[in-house]
């Protein structure tokens, strides 16, 4: 067994483990932070998407060890009191239906985001290719980011996107 | 009267709000005071006696608590249960969960660990020892049926052989000025919902209360008491949260079973989570036809007859519907034609491969590709424009309704204002003029059109036709209306969402019919504690079934609010009117109860009319008369590279008639989502076999869903034609895009390539497969 120190969602877990516990493991099963589910095994679906440190990570293809000392944001801390621009969005585009992929979707679209704040359609799309959805055909997820992301040179914009353009 | 306030608005999901923020009870995250993990040992052998299994070392592996194979479970596993055996004579072999003798496919259940955590039940997996002789493994279906094939079952290969004809199809291809004749091949699929399945069953005494990823809640109860003998009402089924299902999750698995039994046996609770190799190998697969088809036309395009020879892989065994699968597409060949003559036969061919079952569409995506396919086989024969030939064929609006050649009545469509829809978004004229100019200048990237004029039938089902073809259950739903005292309400329902949205429809619904506020309806499903009736999700059932059942419960409790509403306004229930949410007094609108203050007086129940039971609530079973049918025109502009055969997505429109929409944002998902699906088939997945049986699509990095990157976006719009069928006029969406956008897509390449020769490219049309049938046509 391994010691290993993280803060998951603002708060700070010491644990031991097995060197070979995979991180998402470790979140959903010793943290108990069951938001970030498990849809492959291959590091294909990026349902395990989680925030390592601010980066996007697919947390089945790291281990728990790797994680020591980091700093680990999963869809349940992503949220400050209201929701996250991108949860938001993800609601009002109808981005998700049944909602397995949307914790990693939206945690790689926070990251795609915070690379290149005002992507255009194709870059959302290719951003988000290591995640994917069974649901959607993905039309509305990119538009979910688009609206997050807001129009170019409108950075904040996003937070006051309006709640009639779903209707 | 009915005021639609909410029917037809784009409300955002209810059921959001705890997927956003990872709130979710999947099954995998359900945890219970000293529960076990479960793993399963399966074959990595496609055909094998079994001689030996040694479980001994694995007992005794850190962690582990039991381990258990076959024999341990032989006296009282039972098989697993099909419930279609579609003739009299069907060969339906025994299908033990775990097997015991002989193991038929490569992921079929020899052994399981129970252990106190995933990652020690893995690693005792390798201390198994199981000794196999192997048989030779049984593959392709025409090898299956030839004399003196290796056999899969003692029984035999072949499964069973259904047939349907009417007219006279002799007469309909004797002298024929046109006769094409086809093969095409549907491959195997895998359903690949992003949930992989997960199971907890855990005992209470001689109770049990298991969670499933499931579809079918209500169904697998049932099952689990016929196959393991547990009494039903001791027996609960929770789906909570369940991440897709497409078909894959409308069984009753092995695993279910096992999870039961072995529960049973430790008096312990116990998990099983599927990884998504584990789950490729064993989640039951889809599609897997060989489809023999033949069209008789005269020379102006008016179609004669149409003769339908099917092999269907059922796999290895017969699942819950396996064998009815290929039938749903018995009804659906002639589509939205009219035709003379028409004849189906359909023979289930056994394989020592993953079991078949449904997959989104089940039967109508396959009849489907076939018809549309060969539409555009004819059109090239008669050198006519595939959508001209389908004008002059197509049931036009005013014959509605009309019964067709395999016996539905239709009871309402209107294909003209479809495609002339579909045809304005889609730039078709503009579109071909730009095809005839790169044909023109040679071109290296050609570009291609394919059309799918599609209907489909969903709803599933009328009992009585279900009865009729020889399904084990009925075809009905239920829901249940409960208002609460404070004029709130608790909508019940039988059918069982796993991301459609029945938590925001229906409350659209209710909201609609009760004029009660959206916000104070809260919709109650999967559990068959809290919803003990139920005929569950498939078949693009919820809404033509379940939410006419939903609509059925509003009205009775509006009647018998009447009657109460009546007593305490001290007048003759003939004097009032209902506005919605409000019994009032005819004449004298003051003079009223909204039906918030109706359900305080029932609860309070102080001054009830004589004989008027104080409770609102009421129940409602609906069984159809008929399936519904959406219709539409789908139409796929394609670029192709004919160095390279890389096939891009131009353009793809796709106008849906769906009847009433209850949800726009829903309606346009389910289409954005089965769209890709059906594109998926096209363009991208297939579930490989090498020579030995093996699999060789284990995996999301070997079987290829599509990504964002890979889809375009999609133009959809709408018709409204309602149903007459039902009193929403609702037809049901979610199989829709699945099954018409296949033949769109694969007749846009093989339109694209024509002029070089190219007749045909089987799906997957991947680049290598359609470079190389470039390469074959210019040879």
């Amino acid at each position: 067994m391994t010691k290993v120190s993280m803060t998951i969602d603002g708060v700070r877990y010491d644990d031991d483990v097995e060197p070979r516990m995979l991180l998402v493991h470790y979140l959903r099963e010793v943290a108990g932070r069951t938001g970030t589910p498990v849809g492959c095994d291959t590091t294909n679906c990026g349902a395990c998407t989680v925030l390592l440190d601010g980066m996007s990570v697919k947390s089945c293809s790291v281990l728990a060890v790797q994680a020591d000392g980091a700093e680990i944001t999963t869809i349940q801390g992503l949220a400050d009191g209201e929701l996250h621009p991108l949860q938001r969005a993800f609601h009002e585009e109808h981005a998700l239906q049944c909602g397995y992929c949307t914790p990693g979707m939206i945690m790689a679209a926070a990251d795609l985001l915070r690379d290149n704040p005002h992507p255009t359609e194709q870059e959302v799309r290719e951003g988000l290719e290591g995640n994917l959805c069974r649901c959607t055909g993905y039309q509305n997820i990119v538009r979910a980011v688009l609206r997050a992301a807001g129009p170019a040179g409108a950075a904040g914009q996003a937070s006051t996107a309006s709640e009639g353009a779903a209707s | 009267m009915t005021v639609t306030t909410e029917i037809g608005r784009a409300r955002t999901r209810k059921e959001d709000a705890r997927l956003i923020t990872g709130q979710t009870t999947w099954t995998d995250n359900i945890t219970l005071p000293g529960l076990l993990q479960v793993a399963f040992l399966r074959s990595p052998q496609a055909h094998a006696r079994i001689r030996s299994v040694d479980v001994s070392a694995a007992r005794g592996a850190p962690g582990v608590i039991a381990a258990f194979s076959g024999a341990d479970f032989a006296a009282e596993q039972g098989s697993l249960p099909c419930a279609w055996p579609v003739t009299p004579d069907i060969v339906m072999p025994a299908h033990p969960p775990m097997a015991t003798d002989e193991v038929r496919y490569v992921g079929e259940i020899v052994a399981c660990v129970v252990a106190r955590d995933r990652y020690a039940a893995a690693d005792a997996l390798e201390f198994i020892d199981v000794d196999y002789e192997p048989l030779p493994p049984v593959l392709d279906m025409e090898a299956a049926l030839a004399d003196g094939a290796p056999k899969v079952h003692e029984q035999g290969n072949k499964s069973y052989e259904w047939v349907f004809a009417n007219g006279d199809l002799d007469a309909a291809f004797r002298d024929a000025p046109v006769v094409v004749e086809r093969t095409y091949r549907q491959q195997r699929l895998i359903p690949c919902a992003m949930e992989p399945r997960a199971v907890v069953c855990a005992p209470v005494g001689d109770e049990f209360t298991m969670w499933s990823a499931t579809q079918i809640p209500h169904v697998l109860r049932v099952m689990l008491a016929v196959v393991t003998g547990v009494p039903e009402q001791n027996i609960r089924v929770i789906a909570p949260d369940v991440g897709g299902g497409f078909g894959s999750k409308l069984q009753v698995t092995a695993e279910e079973v096992l999870a039961l039994l072995i529960a049973r046996k430790l008096g312990r609770p116990v998990k099983w989570t599927e990884s998504r190799s584990e789950g490729n190998t064993a989640v039951h697969h889809g599609r897997d036809q060989i489809q023999r088809i033949k069209v008789a036309a005269d020379r102006d395009g008016r179609l004669r007859g149409l003769s339908v020879d099917l092999l269907a892989d059922m796999g290895a065994y017969l699942m819950l519907v396996t064998p009815g699968v290929p039938l749903l597409g018995a009804f659906m060949f002639n589509a939205i034609y009219k035709m003379d003559a028409y004849s189906f036969k359909c023979t289930g061919v056994f394989t020592t491969k993953t079991p078949t079952d449904a997959y989104r569409g089940a039967g109508r995506p396959e009849a489907t590709f076939a018809i549309e396919h060969a539409m555009d086989d004819l059109a090239a024969e008669l050198g006519m424009d595939p959508l001209e030939l389908r004008r002059r064929n197509w049931i036009a609006h005013a014959e509605f309704p009309y019964t067709t050649i395999s016996g539905l009545t239709y009871d309402s469509g209107n294909y003209e204002a479809a495609t002339a829809r579909a045809v304005e978004l889609f730039g078709y004229d503009d579109l071909r003029k730009e095809q005839e100019a790169r044909r023109a200048s040679g071109d290296k990237v050609q570009l291609g059109i394919g059309i799918s004029t599609y209907t489909e039938m969903c709803g599933l089902a009328p009992s009585r036709l279900l009865g009729q073809l020889a399904y084990a259950a009925g075809g009905w739903e239920h829901a249940s209306v409960r208002m609460l005292p404070t004029g709130k309400v608790e909508v019940v329902t039988g059918s069982s969402a796993h991301g459609q949205g029945h938590e925001t429809a229906w409350s659209q619904i209710v909201a609609d019919q009760l004029g009660v506020p959206f916000e104070d309806i809260r919709v109650l499903h999967g559990d068959t504690q809290v919803s003990p009736k139920g005929m569950d999700t498939y078949g693009s059932r919820s809404l033509a079934v379940g939410g006419i059942a939903l609509y059925g419960a509003c009205q009775k409790v509006i009647e018998k609010a009447k009657a109460i509403a009546a007593g305490l306004l001290e007048v003759s229930p003939e004097d009032l009117e209902w506005t919605p949410g409000r019994w009032q007094v005819r004449g004298d609108p003051d003079k009223g109860k909204t039906i918030g203050e109706i359900a305080f007086a029932t609860f309070a129940a102080h001054d009830l009319p004589e004989g008027v039971e104080p409770s609102l609530d009421c129940d409602a079973t609906y069984d159809p008369d008929t399936f519904s049918f959406p219709h539409g025109t789908h139409l796929c502009a394609v670029e192709v590279d004919t160095e390279t055969g890389q096939v891009k997505i131009r353009s793809y429109v796709a106008v849906d008639d769906v009847g009433t929409v209850v949800n726009p944002l829903i309606v346009d998902g389910q289409v954005h989502g089965g769209l890709a699906q059906g594109i998926a088939q096209a363009l991208y997945e297939e579930a490989a076999y090498d020579a030995d049986g093996n699999l060789l699509t284990t995996t999301l990095a070997d079987y290829l869903l599509p990504s964002a990157a890979d889809l375009p976006t999609f133009v959809t719009d709408r018709t409204q034609t309602p149903a007459t069928s039902n009193p929403l006029g609702v037809k049901g969406v979610g199989e829709a895009g699945t099954i018409a956008s296949t033949p769109a897509v694969v007749d846009a390449v093989i339109d694209a390539l024509r002029p070089l020769g190219v007749t045909d490219v089987q799906m997957p049309c991947t680049p290598q497969r359609v470079w190389r049938a470039i390469k074959e046509a210019k040879r």
